[in-house]
C-alpha cells in the first residue's frame, strides 16, 4: 500500500493540515510502483526528507498506458462529448479553487518558491488556465472545404489517443495544467509524469480529479525519473504523443527516442538564454524593476528569464547602479515568510550546477558586481548574482543557467544589440525596453524569439501562445494554438456522383 | 407606491415564493417612471386565472434602461472588463441558474404552461449549458494580425464588442430564448436592455435577480417587460441602441428593421418564423420518420419556431405512413404542466388559441381533410389537441401561413425533385428534415433544401455549439455556436505605420 503523506504546515503564510496517498495514479487508483521503490520528497530549505512518493518503472507506465487507452476507447475520446469534457474541467477547476491554499503550501514546501507566489501565480495561474480550456473542449471544430459539387469534403479534428506528458520541476501545478488544459478539452487520455523532485501538488491533483467525477484512466500520474520512466513514455508504442517541458539536452533525447520508436508527434518547450534590451530612451526606473524580475523570479528558474540584459551606452552606468542596489534588497529566506521574495534552489544538484556557472564566470574574469555566494549556511539558497565585464564566449554567456544569475552587457546601436541577441541558438523569449513605439514595434519582430515583450518581461496569458525558435523548442503552448497539438486531422471525402 | 414583489402560490407543488415585478435597471428593480403606465398582468394558460402582475415599462423606462447600459458599457463593461472577468461571471450566472433550476421550471410552467419536467430538463437545462458555451467564448474573442508590408506597417483587426444591445424575446420558450440572447452578448462585453415578453415577463425578472447576485456590474443586463408596441418599438427606434436582437414573428421583425432603419442604422439581427418540412422517403426507417415528424409539430405545443408544420410522404408509403403517424399523435397527452401525465401544454394565450382555431377551420373550409383532432375541448385552459390535415395544395392557408400550433399539414409526391420543390415553396427558411436510408439522396436533399438548419433522419434537436438561424424570410444572422458572437462583435482594422514617411505634395 502506497504511504500516505500528513503534514502540519504552522508558518505565517499558511496553517494547516494535509494527508493524502502518494501512490502512482493508475486508472482512478493509487498503487504502489512495481518494485515497490519509493522516490525521497527533499524540502529544498533545509535538505531534509518531507516525504517519500511510490515510483514507477516502465512496467507501470505499461499498465498506465493500457488504462489510458481502455478509457480513450470508450469513455473518453469522442465517446465524452465536448459539452462533458467541458463541465468534469470546469469541476477540477472549481476544486482547484476551493483547494488552492492547501496547494500553495504544497508547492511551496516542495519546489522552496515562496507561498506569495505559488499563491498569487502558480495556483491562479493554473486555475485560469484549466477554466480556458475547460472553455475550449466543445469549441473544437472542423472545416468544409468546397471541392466540387460531387463531393463532400470536410475534415475533423479528432483526439490523439493515448498522450504522454513529461513536466518540470520549476512549475510544477503550473506545468501541469498547461499539459492537462488542452490534451483533456481535446479528448486525449493521459500519461503523465511529474518531476521526480517535485510530486506534491501533481499527486494531490490526482485526488481533485478523483473527486471533479473523471472516469478512471483518464489521467494517469506517474513519479519516476527521466532516465527510466521518462524513457519508457518517449519511446512507447502505444503512445502517440510526447510533450515534455524542461532543458534542451533531455529534449533531445525524447525526440531521439520517439523517432526510434513509433515516430510518435513531438511537442518541446525547452531552454532559453533570453536577452533583455535597454535602450537609452527607455523608462529607467521600470527598465531595472523589470529586468530585476525578468532575471530573478522563480529564483532564475524560468525557462524564459531575461537572462542576458543588454544596456545602451547612453544609460549604462546609470543602469548598472541602480539594477545592483535593487538586487541587493531582494529578500532571501524562508519561502513560507511574507516579505521573501526568493527561496531556495529547487535541489542540490541545481545548487551545484548554479554554483559552478559562479565559480566558471570568475574563472573566466567576468566581475561579481553583487552576490557570487551561497547563502546561508542551510538548504540551497543563493544570492542574486549580477556579473558585469563579460565576453560572449563565456559559459555564464551561452549557456542557461537556470539560477538567480544574470549577466549585464552594454551595447551601442539596434543593429549591433539585436545581432548579439539573436546569437544563441535558443529563441524562446526576448524582451525590449524604450518609449519610441516605432523602434519597439521593430525589434520586437526583428528579434527571433516565440515571445516578444515590450516593456515588461515573464507576462504570460492562458490564451496568449508561448513556445520557442530553434533549439528553445517545438510547437506552441496556451491559446487556440494548443489545441493543434493535441488533435489529428482526418479529411473525410465523400463521393456524391463521381462514377469510375 | 405598488409593492415590486409579488407571492405566487404553486398549488400542485405546495411552493410559496416571492417573485420580483418592478422593471431590473442597474441591478435594482424599480417601478415605471410613468405613472400612467398599466401593469402586466401574468397568466396561467392551463387555467386561464391570474399569477400576479408586473410593472409595465414605457418608453421613457427604455431611455432610463438605455443610459444605464451606455453608462456601464463606458464604465465597468465593454472594454473595461476582460474576457477572463466575463467568463467568470457568466459561470457563476449560470452555477445560480443551476442551483434554482425547479422554482425556475416551476414557475416556467406556470406562465407558459409547459409540462414542469421538460421546462426543467431541457429548456433550463439547455439554457445552463448555453450561458457555459459562451462563458468559454468570453475570453477568445480574438481579432488577427495580417500582413501587408513586413518593412512599415502592422495591419491587425480588433473584435470589439458592438455596444448597447436591445433583445427582444419570445413566449414560447423564455427562459430558453433569454440565454441564447444574453449568453453572446455578455461574452462579447455588450451592455444589454432585454424585452421579455408581455405574456411570459416572470422567469426573466427571476433571472435578473441572479444576474445582480452573480456580481454584474449594475448596468450590464437591464430587464424591461413591456408591449411590444411600446417596449419593443421604443427599442428598434432608440438611437443610443448600436443594435437589436429579435426572436419573433416575421411580421414584427419586418417592424424592428423598418425602425432601425429609420433611425440610427442600428445592426439587426432577426430570428423569425417558419413553415418547415419534413420529408419522408420510401427508405426511410418509418416508425423512427414517424416519431421525428410528431415531435416535430408536437413539441412545445408547435410553438417553436421550427416547428416541422408540413409533412411530405412519398406516394409508395403514404397510407402506411400516415397510420403509423395518426396512431402516434394521439398518444401525445396535452393537459396542465403540473400533471405528470402531461406530455406537451396548453398554447399560451387566449389570442394564440383562438388564432389556431381560426386555422383550423380554415383547413376544413378550404378541403382540407382531418385525419386527427378537430374537436374543440369544453372548460378551462388554452388546450389544443393534435390535429392533422391530409390532402393539401399549396393554396390553402394552413400550408402557407405558420400557425404556431400542434396543427399539422401532410401532403405526398412521387419524385426527389418533386419533393424538394414542394418543400422549398414557401418564403420560410428556418429548418427542414429529411427521412431516408438513402446517403447519396440524404446528401443531395439537404445540400438542395433552402434552410438555415437541415435535419437529417432526426428533427428539431439543436445543440449549443452548432449555428441556427433562417434563410429567406425566416430571418437574418445565426444564433447559438461561435456564429453568434459575430452578431455582437463590431471589427475595427488598425493599421500601424512604422516605417513609412509620405512626401507632399505627392
Amino acid at each position: 500500500m502506497p504511504s500516505v503523506f500528513t503534514h502540519e504546515f504552522n508558518t505565517p503564510a499558511f496553517k494547516g493540515k494535509v494527508s493524502f496517498s502518494t501512490g502512482l495514479f493508475i486508472n482512478g487508483q493509487f498503487v504502489d510502483g512495481s518494485d515497490n521503490t519509493t522516490i525521497d520528497v527533499i524540502n529544498p530549505t533545509n535538505g531534509k526528507v518531507v516525504t517519500s512518493v511510490s515510483e514507477a518503472t516502465p512496467k507501470d507506465v505499461d499498465i498506465a498506458v493500457e488504462a489510458a487507452q481502455k478509457a480513450f476507447d470508450t469513455v473518453w475520446g469522442l465517446n465524452a462529448p465536448g459539452a462533458t469534457r467541458s463541465t468534469l474541467m470546469g469541476k477540477l477547476a472549481t476544486l482547484m479553487q476551493e483547494n488552492a491554499d492547501e496547494l500553495a503550501a504544497l508547492e511551496a514546501l516542495d519546489n522552496g518558491k515562496t507561498f506569495n507566489f505559488a499563491r498569487n501565480a502558480d495556483i491562479a495561474g493554473s486555475i485560469d488556465c484549466i477554466r480556458y480550456y475547460a472553455g475550449w473542449a466543445d469549441k473544437v471544430t472542423g472545416q468544409v472545404l468546397e471541392t466540387t459539387e460531387a463531393k463532400l469534403t470536410y475534415t475533423r479534428h479528432e483526439p490523439i489517443g493515448v498522450v504522454g506528458q513529461i513536466i518540470p520541476w520549476n512549475f510544477p501545478l503550473l506545468m501541469m495544467s498547461w499539459k492537462l488544459g488542452p490534451a483533456l478539452a481535446c479528448g486525449n487520455t493521459i500519461v503523465l509524469k511529474p518531476s521526480e523532485f517535485t510530486p506534491l501538488t501533481a499527486i494531490k491533483m490526482c485526488h481533485l480529479m478523483n473527486e471533479a467525477g473523471f472516469p478512471p484512466g483518464v489521467i494517469n500520474v506517474l513519479t519516476g525519473y527521466g532516465g527510466t520512466t521518462g524513457h519508457a513514455i518517449s519511446s512507447h508504442m502505444k503512445i502517440e504523443k510526447v510533450a515534455f517541458t524542461g532543458s534542451t539536452l533531455v529534449g533531445r533525447k525524447i525526440m531521439e527516442s520517439a523517432a526510434k520508436s513509433n515516430l510518435k508527434n513531438v511537442t518541446l518547450e525547452l531552454g532559453g538564454k533570453s536577452p533583455n534590451i535597454i535602450f537609452d530612451d527607455a523608462d529607467l526606473e521600470q527598465a531595472v524593476n523589470w529586468a530585476a524580475f525578468g532575471i530573478f523570479y522563480n529564483h532564475g528558474q524560468t525557462c524564459c528569464a531575461g537572462s542576458r540584459i543588454f544596456v545602451q551606452e547612453g544609460i549604462y552606468d546609470e543602469f548598472l547602479k541602480r539594477f545592483t542596489e535593487k538586487t541587493r534588497s531582494i529578500k532571501v529566506g524562508d519561502p513560507f515568510a511574507p516579505e521573501t521574495f526568493q527561496g531556495p534552489q529547487v535541489s542540490e544538484i541545481q545548487f551545484n550546477r548554479i554554483m559552478s556557472y559562479i565559480e566558471s564566470g570568475k574563472q573566466a574574469g567576468a566581475k561579481v558586481e553583487v552576490g557570487g555566494e551561497r547563502q546561508g549556511t542551510e538548504g540551497y539558497f543563493i544570492q542574486p548574482t549580477v556579473f558585469t565585464n563579460v565576453d560572449p564566449s563565456m559559459k555564464i554567456v551561452q549557456e542557461e543557467i537556470f539560477g538567480p544569475v544574470g549577466v549585464v552587457i552594454k551595447f551601442k546601436d539596434e543593429d549591433d544589440v539585436i545581432k548579439q541577441a539573436n546569437d544563441t541558438v535558443y529563441g524562446l523569449a526576448a524582451a525590449v525596453f524604450t518609449q519610441n513605439l516605432n523602434r519597439a514595434i521593430n525589434t520586437a519582430h526583428r528579434l527571433k524569439a516565440g515571445t516578444a515583450w515590450v516593456n515588461c518581461v515573464n507576462s504570460l496569458n492562458a490564451n496568449v501562445p508561448f513556445g520557442g525558435f530553434k533549439q528553445s523548442g517545438i510547437g506552441r503552448e496556451l491559446g487556440e494554438y494548443a489545441l493543434h497539438n493535441y488533435t489529428s486531422v482526418k479529411a473525410v471525402h465523400v463521393n456524391l456522383g463521381h462514377k469510375m | 407606491m405598488a409593492s415590486l414583489s409579488a407571492r405566487i402560490v404553486i398549488r400542485a407543488t405546495n411552493r410559496e415564493l416571492e417573485i420580483p415585478t418592478g422593471l431590473f435597471i442597474d441591478n435594482q428593480f424599480v417601478p415605471s417612471v410613468d405613472s400612467a403606465s398599466e401593469p402586466i398582468q401574468a397568466v396561467n394558460p392551463s387555467t386561464e386565472e391570474p399569477i400576479c402582475s408586473v410593472v409595465a415599462g414605457s418608453a421613457k423606462d427604455i431611455d432610463i434602461a438605455v443610459a444605464a447600459a451606455r453608462k456601464a458599457f463606458n464604465t465597468t463593461w465593454g472594454k473595461n472588463v476582460t474576457g477572463f472577468e466575463r467568463s467568470k461571471l457568466l459561470n457563476k450566472l449560470a452555477d445560480l441558474m443551476e442551483r434554482d433550476q425547479d422554482i425556475l421550471a416551476e414557475v416556467e410552467s406556470l406562465n407558459n404552461g409547459k409540462p414542469v419536467k421538460i421546462a426543467r430538463d431541457f429548456d433550463i437545462g439547455d439554457s445552463i449549458q448555453c450561458l457555459r458555451y459562451y462563458a468559454g467564448w468570453a475570453d477568445k474573442i480574438t481579432g488577427q494580425t495580417i500582413e501587408v508590408d513586413n518593412k512599415t506597417k502592422l495591419a491587425f483587426t480588433k473584435h470589439d464588442p458592438i455596444g448597447v444591445c436591445g433583445q427582444i424575446i419570445p413566449w414560447n420558450y423564455p427562459i430558453n430564448m433569454w440565454a441564447w440572447k444574453v449568453g453572446p452578448a455578455l461574452a462579447c462585453g455588450c451592455t444589454v436592455v432585454m424585452k421579455p415578453s408581455e405574456l411570459t415577463p416572470l422567469t426573466a425578472l427571476m433571472l435578473s435577480k441572479l444576474i445582480a447576485e452573480a456580481g454584474f456590474p449594475p448596468g450590464v443586463v437591464n430587464t424591461i417587460p413591456s408591449l411590444g408596441s411600446v417596449g419593443g418599438a421604443a427599442l428598434s427606434a432608440h438611437m443610443d441602441v448600436d443594435k437589436v436582437a429579435f426572436t419573433g414573428s416575421t411580421v414584427t421583425g419586418r417592424k424592428i428593421m423598418e425602425a432601425a432603419a429609420k433611425s440610427n442604422l442600428k445592426k439587426v439581427s432577426l430570428e423569425l418564423g417558419g413553415k418547415s418540412p419534413q420529408i419522408v422517403f420510401e427508405s426511410a426507417d418509418l416508425d423512427q420518420a414517424a416519431n421525428w415528424a410528431c415531435l416535430g409539430i408536437l413539441y412545445n405545443t408547435g410553438q417553436d419556431c421550427t416547428a416541422g408544420s408540413r409533412l411530405y410522404v412519398q406516394d409508395t408509403i403514404y397510407d402506411k405512413f400516415i397510420s403509423l403517424l395518426v396512431s402516434k399523435a394521439k398518444e401525445l397527452v396535452i393537459g396542465d404542466g403540473f400533471d405528470e401525465k402531461s406530455g406537451g401544454g396548453p398554447v399560451v394565450s387566449k389570442t394564440q388559441f383562438d388564432k389556431v382555431w381560426r386555422y383550423i377551420e380554415s383547413g376544413s373550409t378550404q378541403g382540407a381533410k382531418l385525419a386527427l383532432g378537430g374537436q374543440k375541448r369544453p372548460g378551462k385552459g388554452f388546450f389544443v389537441d393534435p390535429t392533422i390535415f391530409t390532402d393539401i395544395n399549396a393554396n390553402m392557408d394552413i400550408v402557407r401561413d405558420e400557425i404556431f400550433g400542434p396543427v399539422l399539414s401532410v401532403g405526398r409526391f412521387k419524385t426527389e425533385e418533386e419533393a424538394i420543390s414542394l418543400a422549398n415553396d414557401t418564403s420560410y427558411g428556418l429548418g427542414a428534415g429529411l427521412h431516408s436510408n438513402d446517403a447519396n439522396q440524404c446528401m443531395r436533399v439537404s445540400s438542395a433544401l433552402e434552410a438555415g438548419t437541415v435535419w437529417v433522419n432526426q428533427y428539431n434537436l439543436l445543440n449549443n455549439n452548432v449555428p441556427f438561424g433562417g434563410k429567406k424570410q425566416s430571418g437574418i444572422g445565426r444564433e447559438l455556436g461561435s456564429y453568434a458572437l459575430e452578431e455582437y462583435t463590431s471589427v475595427k482594422a488598425v493599421h500601424w505605420n512604422f516605417g513609412e514617411k509620405l512626401d507632399w505634395p505627392l
